[in-house]
């Protein structure tokens, strides 16, 4: 069995323990190549159904195009969605485009809060959120299950064991378990995946005409984009067997302090 | 566009670093990424100002050390995975941490691996986590592993330390059944034997780290081995019903004639489903599909299908070797929750054969039956109900199997070999180990007492043909006569003792083998057990006769032609098989094989039911009166 089919079948296995084993499922999409390849792997493993709805975080910063694409597929796919908003924050104005929180903060409350807000209306036990291992040195340490207490917390330093796919799903009431089915998966294996099922990706990831391309996308703050000539998935693939240049090196707010992003993952944030 | 850049790399391999804490893991992964020139751009030079604003010297291991507490400590907590590719192909690297307070987090990172670099510190030679490591990289499946001396500096890269290291520890390894490929000498802070030879050590003529780590082997699934394709889910999303699960270890295909544990139902394979993907009529161990099937029969999450010739063990009692990881002790009295591939069941201890400290082998003598924290155990486990396995050995992922205590996942097994005996095809040889308990009651006693022998009175014959018409009035017949008799009756047997199975031919077969054992106990109890059951087939006809005391067993051959039967067919059960509303009927689209010689033959055409009583209850005196009269 090639490589690419091995992650797709451990995948495919990990979301149908987290549908068996959750009565309140949701999948985190948030419209970026990693949660549309895992998507796809949820089409791959409920044979062509999404069984569960979709939360996009919606921080009203994301870059326009996103949002057309997101509706288009919701279309096309018959998914159902559900949109959370910190109005309450967006209407106070306290975010980092307006100079009056640090990028973190603003992770913080448009993202994480978001999260929390939507996870609290809807009850969702169970979270599948496309993180991978090599994005980032403390999402390499995660679970394929991961639980976070009541206060959405991620208690790093006791982790549950996790062997031979026998994964933790039981949990105390309020607590919820992250799914990580992608968490084995590199970028380069992503774009292979993308290349080997066709699966549509958002054109923001290709050449924008002026030898610029987005390899990260987030909100439109803090996302910088990378010199490229990459307009297909095959060149995106070549570009990344020889780059040595970090993903999420244009991701501005993993870089405000030495454990930025860590804080904000014990926190509750993907 | 044709690829210009690497080509792309064949295949992927896990390796898992493991030692002793503070013998150099994570500063060998980090030198490793260095010196393959794996390293993201401006992560050395990221490390090197984080150390500089904390006023700490640079330390490799900060690359894997991700989080603030471990930069802190200088301790590696949790387990990490990093990739780095060489021009044979993709790794995965697993850092594991070394001290013992963080195992359960060591052995989440090993279980994943298919090979494994085991650390030991030149310096201070074999310690308590080398030991441990070692032995349960053995439980935990690992065969393929280096074992890398690391800090060869300190001991001025001597090749006598590097040669007592490696004699010590080979000795313990094989004391645990581990063979390493090789020992290296390294120092992993230099880079020595990483990634290319160093000159420090001239006399190593052998390998480096690399060229090992090329030499090892991936781990492909066992497509050979006997299919076991374990249940995840039952879909309903169109009108199809999809089995959905993962093949664990052989070939699946369609047509295949699965029986699915412990239920014990048998269907065929109608299709193989999969999205996106080519129609296939073929799967293999490690893809994650659906299937749908010719028969619908109750199937669900847990259910273990395989081929009828090879299914697995199914016994609520077996042998396990255990670890241990949770804060409170596996303590026997307390139930736990067992989960093995995808059943969970209730279960405890049975009995705690042996206890071992891991980092000895030492055996741990303790009073009370319980297994501690970071212990290992050879135990015997006992389940609420039965669970299908095999023994590790055989069949990994259906050999082994997690305990969860409360909410926590807490410890790990491995099925031990055994003499299971297996519950189907063989069981009748399979009764052999097991002694048959005699009491001090003679079955001569009894028969004397109640004044006739304990019978097996076996009713054979097409349904209509009245076998169940002459049994009630048999049972009546024999009751008045003061005779003790009872009627096993199918629908009831069913109901109960049976409630399991299903038509197919299998249960059928199955079923009929319990009315046997079933009546065989009642004989043995001195009474008379009528049954009344079509049962077809001469072969399980047989098998009850030999199942039943010897000598007590009566066939009776009901014996109406078809078209009698058809003719009366008070359930209406004829005028549906002949409009193919059940499928398999005997007489119409299943066989009925009449018996070659029974003992008593009543053409039920011609007698009624009186007569046919009166000849049953004469046979019967003329046996008790013959040549096996008590004689006291």
């Amino acid at each position: 069995m090639d490589y690419l089919s091995k992650l797709e079948n451990q995948s495919i296995y990990i979301l149908r323990e987290a549908q068996n084993k959750f009565e309140n499922l949701a999948m985190l999409w948030s419209i970026g190549k990693d949660s549309t390849v895992l998507l796809w792997l949820a089409r791959k493993a409920f044979f062509g159904h999404v069984p569960f709805p979709l939360v996009h975080v919606d921080t009203t910063y994301k870059i326009d195009t996103m949002i057309a694409y997101r509706d288009r597929l919701c279309k096309e796919w018959g998914l159902q969605l559900v949109v959370g908003k910190n109005e309450e924050v967006l209407k106070s104005g306290v975010t980092f485009p307006n100079g009056k929180a640090t990028r973190v903060e603003c992770c913080g409350t448009l993202k994480k809060d978001a999260l929390k807000a939507v996870l609290d209306q809807h009850h969702y036990t169970g979270v599948i959120v496309g993180v991978r291992r090599d994005e980032e040195p403390t999402r390499a340490k995660e679970r394929y299950f991961s639980p976070r207490d009541k206060n959405m917390e991620w208690n790093v330093e006791d982790q549950p064991p996790e062997l031979w796919d026998q994964f933790k799903t039981d949990f105390s009431p309020g607590a919820h378990i992250r799914i990580h089915p992608l968490l084995h998966w590199t970028e380069l294996n992503v774009w292979e995946y993308i290349e080997r099922e066709n699966i549509p990706i958002i054109p923001l990831y290709f050449d924008n005409g002026k030898g610029e391309r987005y390899r990260s996308l987030g909100c439109a703050p803090c996302t910088g984009s990378i010199k490229s000539r990459a307009t297909s998935v095959r060149e995106i693939i070549e570009e990344l067997r020889l780059t040595k240049t970090p993903e999420r090196a244009g991701r501005a707010q993993d870089k405000e302090s030495e454990d930025a992003f860590e804080k904000l993952r014990r926190d509750g944030y993907m | 566009m044709q690829p210009n850049g690497s080509a792309a790399p064949a295949e992927q391999l896990k390796i898992v670093i493991v030692g002793h804490v503070d013998h150099g893991k994570s500063t060998f992964v980090g030198r490793l990424f260095n010196d393959t020139g794996s390293l993201p751009e401006g992560k050395l030079e990221q490390l090197e100002a984080i150390a500089k604003r904390r006023g700490v010297p640079f330390e490799w291991a900060n690359l894997m050390d991700a989080l603030q507490s471990e930069r802190d400590q200088n301790i590696t907590i949790d387990t990490a995975q990093i990739w780095f590719r060489t021009p044979k192909r993709q790794y995965v690297i697993i850092d594991a941490p070394g001290h013992k307070e963080f195992l359960k987090n060591m052995i989440t990172g090993a279980a994943n691996a298919e090979a494994a670099l085991l650390l030991i510190d030149a310096n201070e030679g074999v310690q308590e986590q080398s030991r441990r490591h070692g032995y349960l990289l053995n439980l935990l499946g690992i065969r393929q592993i280096a074992v890398l001396v690391n800090k060869m500096d300190l001991q001025g890269y001597s090749q006598e330390r590097f040669d007592q290291i490696e004699r010590d520890y080979r000795v313990f390894l094989k004391s645990v059944g581990v063979e390493p490929k090789c020992f290296i000498p390294i120092a992993a802070k230099h880079g020595d034997n990483i990634a290319s030879r160093s000159a420090q050590t001239p006399w190593w003529q052998g390998p480096t780290v690399l060229e090992t780590l090329d030499q090892f082997e991936t781990a492909q699934p066992p497509t050979g081995q006997p299919l076991r394709f374990p249940i995840q889910d039952v879909y309903r999303f169109d009108e199809r019903r999809i089995l959905a699960g993962r093949i664990e270890s052989g070939t699946l295909r369609v047509g295949d004639r699965l029986v699915f544990s412990p239920t014990n139902k048998v269907s065929v394979v109608k299709t193989i489903e999969r999205w996106n993907a080519p129609v296939a009529t073929e799967a293999l161990a490690g893809e994650s599909i659906g299937v749908t099937l010719t028969e619908q029969i109750f199937v669900a999450r847990g259910a273990i299908a395989a081929r009828e010739t090879e299914p697995p063990y199914e016994l609520s009692k077996f042998k396990a070797r255990l670890f241990w990881l949770g804060r409170a002790p596996f303590a026997r009295g307390k139930t736990y929750k067992l989960k093995l591939a995808t059943q969970e069941v209730e279960c405890e201890i049975d009995s705690i054969e042996r206890l071992i400290d891991s980092s000895t082998l030492a055996t741990i003598e303790r009073a009370e039956a319980f297994v501690g924290r970071n212990e290992v155990a050879e135990l015997t486990l006992h389940t609420k109900r039965p669970v299908a396995f095999d023994v590790h050995g055989d069949i990994i992922a259906t050999g082994r199997f997690v305990i969860v205590d409360g909410f926590e996942v807490s410890g790990g097994g491995i099925i031990a070999a055994d003499h299971y005996p297996r519950r189907t095809a063989d069981s009748l040889q399979k009764s052999h180990n097991i002694y048959w308990s005699q009491g001090k009651v003679a079955a001569e006693q009894r028969a004397l007492r109640n004044g006739h022998k304990g019978r097996v009175v076996w009713l054979t014959g097409l349904s209509a043909s009245g076998k169940s018409t002459i049994a009630v009035e048999l049972e009546r017949e024999l009751f008045n006569l003061g005779r003790h008799v009872y009627i096993l009756d199918g629908d009831n047997m069913r109901h109960g003792l049976c409630s399991d199975l299903g038509f197919s031919a299998r249960d059928r077969k199955e079923n009929i083998r319990r009315v046997g054992e079933t009546a065989k106990l009642f004989a043995e109890a001195g009474v008379i057990c009528v049954t009344a059951f079509i049962s077809p087939y001469r072969e399980d006809r047989d098998m009850v006769r030999r199942i039943a005391p010897e000598g007590s067993f009566v066939e009776i051959y009901v014996n109406a032609p078809l078209a009698v039967c058809e003719q009366r067919d008070p359930k209406g059960l004829y005028a549906k098989a002949r409009a193919n509303e059940i499928k398999d009927f005997t007489g119409i689209s299943a066989p009925y094989e009449a018996p070659n010689q029974p003992e008593l033959e009543l053409h039920t055409d011609q007698l009624s039911v009186a007569e046919s009583v009166a000849r049953i209850v004469e046979f019967l005196q003329r046996g008790d009166k013959v040549s096996d009269a008590p004689q006291i």
